[in-house]
């Protein structure tokens, strides 16, 4: 059983007129990856600066271990951040600058000593301890950073988009990387992206957000196969959503079409959203699958192409490995176990799920 | 082709504004009367007169630098702290008397600090002794700070904006005090700024003698007052360029020092 390390109870934080948390709650356990995922004005990264200290919440209280730590200064929480802008000390060399949090805490010249170059060690900068911070390349100095974090032996490490300013390879090893350093060091991380692909790769629990409210929260497969709205399922990946009518249970009506469906609950002859992923349609001839339709338009994008197909008056996005010229008439069908259904929301408020897990 | 036309304009203004009088500057300060070669103009800073001249300007000028930076660090500070909208109320209030004639300000200070002047009826009223500080070096001192010190201001300012909020977040967030910030992070990020600050307090503060002649009461001399006699009421141009040639010297090397903290030119703002 895992236990709770940070919890924030129902917090709310406007900046002038704009409410960008509200009535927020959210429980971080002890050695977790997670990731707060969602476009930009979500509140994730306000999320992230109230538990680092630097925003104090309008209502609402944080707690760590238990202990309410709600107006306890930055420099006084066992937690440190990598921020977005990497926000090295442009005056300090390498050393210096990881040695800075190790000499405030006291620790004898000898154990800074080593301490630093166990760091440069763990994000594979060895030996740059007198090296300019100007000197280094962008995902050197994202390391830094990450290293200047970690020798403090924090609890909670917390990071904002650290990776968005690299390039893709970069970023995958980094990714890489962060998920060795948190198996490694059992510590807690609260990731803040944009990128659902990160957000996927290394989470053990992703918390998607928007409008300042939770829309999932889960296991990346849950958010991906299962999204439980439209936000959800738009956000994460390419998806078609599409209306339906739910006839009964396991059975939706979309394009004027019977499909059969694994999904039970949604009532009868209610109207509701379908989700289902490009890569899940099966391209057939024209008559073998539920929907007769034509090629538009067809990118290669690397490891499949990806068409627009117009059938039942809906264009289908449709991810293949095989590819279909434009023009080509073919026909879609989808297995019952990849249609995905969702209630319409009826409200704003509607739209933010109750997530007392 | 084309663009050294554009420059002739500024080629014209070098060299009628600053080769040709420092050429001239020298040719006197190296003869004599007679126009022969010497080297007594230069030597004579030797002089005692001279020297304590110019010893009293070195210091009055590190005084009033010093008060300057004590002064603006602090302000330069609560500057970037205040919301935007009172931000550019207080730099307003602070620039405004730059547009004023700076020998139109001094003078105030001296009708402010004279015997019967408003200062001291201030603090007869509230039953203080008077204080007699017109016509001594602390009322140069308080010209100096008053005309000089938005020159300190502006550049401190400058480059604590230029600081990104984010590395002041970190050092909190490794546990720094406000003290650590201050000690560790702001006041070395500002160090281009002060330099030039400093620069630019200290070198017209070594030059001046018209603050030294009106709130000095044509008592105190500074180098600057020995100099200007030299070329008007003495009209020795040749030991008024000697001496002038002495004090640009410490003026070269105070700029230059200043220079190798301000490395990108990061500090100046005009």
């Amino acid at each position: 059983m895992k236990s709770s390390l940070i919890e924030l109870r129902n917090i709310t934080k406007a900046f002038e007129d704009n409410v960008v948390l509200d009535d927020f709650s959210l429980t971080v356990n002890q050695n977790e990856f997670i990731t707060l995922l969602g476009p930009s004005g979500c509140g994730k990264t306000t999320t992230l600066r109230i538990v680092g200290g630097f925003e104090t919440p309008d209502q609402g209280r944080v707690f760590f271990e238990g202990r309410d730590i709600t107006d306890v200064p930055p420099n006084k929480r066992h937690i440190n951040t990598v921020f977005q802008k990497y926000a090295l000390f442009p005056h300090m060399n390498v050393g210096q600058n990881i040695a800075f949090g190790l000499q405030i805490s006291g620790k004898s010249d000898a154990y800074i000593r080593d301490k630093v170059k166990y760091g440069l060690k763990l994000v594979n900068l060895d030996g740059f301890e007198r090296r300019k911070i100007e000197s280094l390349s962008g995902g050197q100095q994202q390391r830094v950073a990450m290293a200047r974090a970690i020798v403090n032996e924090p609890k909670v490490l917390l990071l904002d988009e650290p990776l968005g300013a690299l390039d893709l390879k970069l970023r995958q090893d980094m990714e890489y990387e962060l998920i060795r350093l948190k198996n490694e060091l059992g510590i807690t991380f609260i990731y803040v992206t944009h990128d659902q692909e990160e957000a996927l790769t290394m989470s053990d629990k992703v918390v998607v957000m928007n409008g300042g409210y939770i829309q999932q929260m889960g296991t990346p497969e849950q958010i991906y196969n299962e999204p439980e709205n439209a936000f959800v399922a738009d956000f994460i990946g390419d998806s078609n959503i599409i209306d339906g009518i739910m006839m009964e249970d396991r059975v939706v009506k979309i394009c004027d079409t019977i499909f059969p469906c694994i999904d039970e609950g949604f009532g009868t002859n209610n109207p509701v959203d379908v989700v289902i992923r490009p890569e899940d349609l099966i391209i057939g001839k024209p008559g073998e699958g539920r929907l007769d339709g034509e090629v538009t338009h067809i990118v290669f994008i690397g490891v499949h192409y990806e068409m627009e197909i117009m059938a039942g008056g809906f264009e289908w996005l449709v991810q293949n490995t095989v590819s279909y010229p434009v023009g080509t008439k073919v026909s879609l069908d989808v297995i019952p176990a990849n249609i995905q259904i969702m209630n319409k929301p009826k409200s704003k408020e509607e739209e933010a799920i109750n997530t007392d897990v | 082709m084309y663009k050294k036309i554009l420059a002739a304009p500024f080629y014209f203004w070098i060299v009628c504004g600053t080769v040709i009088p420092l050429v001239m500057i020298m040719y006197y300060g190296f003869t004599d009367r007679t126009g022969r070669l010497t080297m007594n103009n230069v030597l004579a800073i030797f002089q005692p007169v001279h020297a304590q001249a110019l010893g009293l300007a070195l210091l009055l000028a590190f005084i009033s630098t010093l008060i300057c930076f004590l002064l603006a660090f602090p302000l330069a500070m609560i500057l970037k702290g205040s919301s935007w909208g009172r931000k550019g109320f207080i730099v307003f209030i602070f620039v405004l008397p730059m547009w004023m004639n700076f020998l139109l300000r001094t003078m105030a200070w001296q009708v402010i600090l004279e015997k019967g002047g408003i200062f001291n009826t201030m603090l007869q009223t509230m039953h203080l002794p008077s204080l007699n500080i017109i016509n001594t070096p602390a009322a140069i001192v308080l010209g100096m700070v008053y005309d000089f010190l938005p020159f300190m201001v502006l550049p401190i300012y400058n480059t604590l904006m230029k600081i990104e909020p984010s590395v002041i977040e970190a050092a909190y967030d490794l546990g720094a005090t406000k003290g650590k910030v201050l000690k560790d992070i702001l006041l070395p990020l500002s160090v281009p700024g002060i330099a030039s600050g400093i620069t630019m307090v200290f070198v017209p503060s070594l030059t001046t003698f018209v603050i030294s002649n009106i709130l000095g009461g044509g008592k105190i001399y500074l180098i600057g007052n020995i100099i200007e006699q030299e070329f008007t009421t003495s009209a020795n141009w040749n030991l008024g360029s000697g001496l002038s040639l002495v004090m640009m010297v410490f003026i070269v090397i105070s700029m230059g020092a200043m220079s190798r903290l301000d490395k990108s030119g990061e500090g100046n703002f005009i």
